[in-house]
């Protein structure tokens, strides 16, 4: 593992998040490409992100939408 | 009237996600439901003075949280906060490192991601202490930028990241808990680094 290696994995999560300058984003992206490992901590971290976002969801009741266009309704016509 | 028609288009689409939030935070569908009334009234009353420039979603998810924190939070915090620092970065994929079997075109690590359920995904982030689940729910299930998420919460960038990335740590090493009770991992170690 390099110092190319070390900055990369430290770097990791905010070049995950969108968050370097363009110019860190770049150099990160090209150790990426030229680094099996390091390649394959981000693939693992990237997927796991996915994982989680598609995991954590839920099915929003009916009558929740509609209890909620009712408030809506009633603030609308100054009901509260 | 056309201004609540077009509240209602606009915000309605961030149901789905608000509602998902609000689980997360309450932990009780029914306390869900009230608390994702707010974000909707509270916006609706003050939609006169959105501007074209205004981030939507992101002011609905400020009233969500403000609601969350002033109203239903824990008045106890958690005990277990002092162990997350003890937490390294990539918990999870270090733990999983070394896996043989990989099917064409996905690693091992990758598979093992597949077989968690949503139920243990939920009850992952539902188990972090309430600042890392915030920040957790914004950052990585609802894909805010830093920023968004420091305007959301009111605190510094830099708390934000400090919780997140803490907050994924946890998140991990529960997953791993998981993962170990269902016999989808065993005790291994040593991968790059």
């Amino acid at each position: 593992m390099d110092e190319h290696c070390i900055e990369a994995v430290e770097l990791l999560y905010h070049y995950l998040d969108g968050e370097l300058t363009d110019e860190r984003r770049v150099l990160i992206q090209h150790h990426l490409d030229a680094c099996p490992p390091c390649f394959e901590a981000y693939d693992f971290e990237a997927e796991l992100r996915i994982v989680v976002r598609q995991k954590c969801r839920d099915h929003v009741p009916e009558t929740l939408m509609v209890r909620v266009a009712a408030a809506l309704r009633d603030v609308e016509e100054g009901a509260e | 009237m056309a201004d609540q028609a077009k509240f209602s288009e606009l915000a309605m689409e961030y149901m789905p996600s608000l509602y998902t939030a609000a689980l997360r935070m309450t932990r009780n569908p029914s306390d869900a439901e009230d608390l994702v009334q707010e974000p909707y009234l509270k916006a609706y009353r003050a939609f006169n003075s959105f501007t074209e420039g205004t981030n939507l979603k992101a002011w609905l998810y400020r009233i969500l949280t403000n609601t969350y924190i002033n109203a239903y939070r824990a008045k106890k915090r958690r005990p277990e906060e002092s162990d997350i620092d003890d937490l390294e970065n990539f918990y999870l994929y270090r733990r999983l490192g070394g896996l043989e079997g990989a099917t064409a075109g996905r690693s091992a690590e990758d598979e093992v991601l597949d077989h968690f359920t949503e139920t243990e995904v939920k009850e992952a982030i539902e188990a972090l202490p309430e600042q890392f689940r915030m920040a957790v729910l914004l950052g990585d299930v609802e894909g805010f930028s830093y920023k968004e998420i420091a305007e959301i919460l009111d605190v510094p960038i830099g708390t934000v990241m400090s919780r997140l990335h803490r907050g994924r740590r946890a998140l991990q090493k529960r997953l791993y808990e998981f993962g170990r009770q269902r016999g989808l991992v065993s005790e291994r170690e040593g991968i790059h680094g």
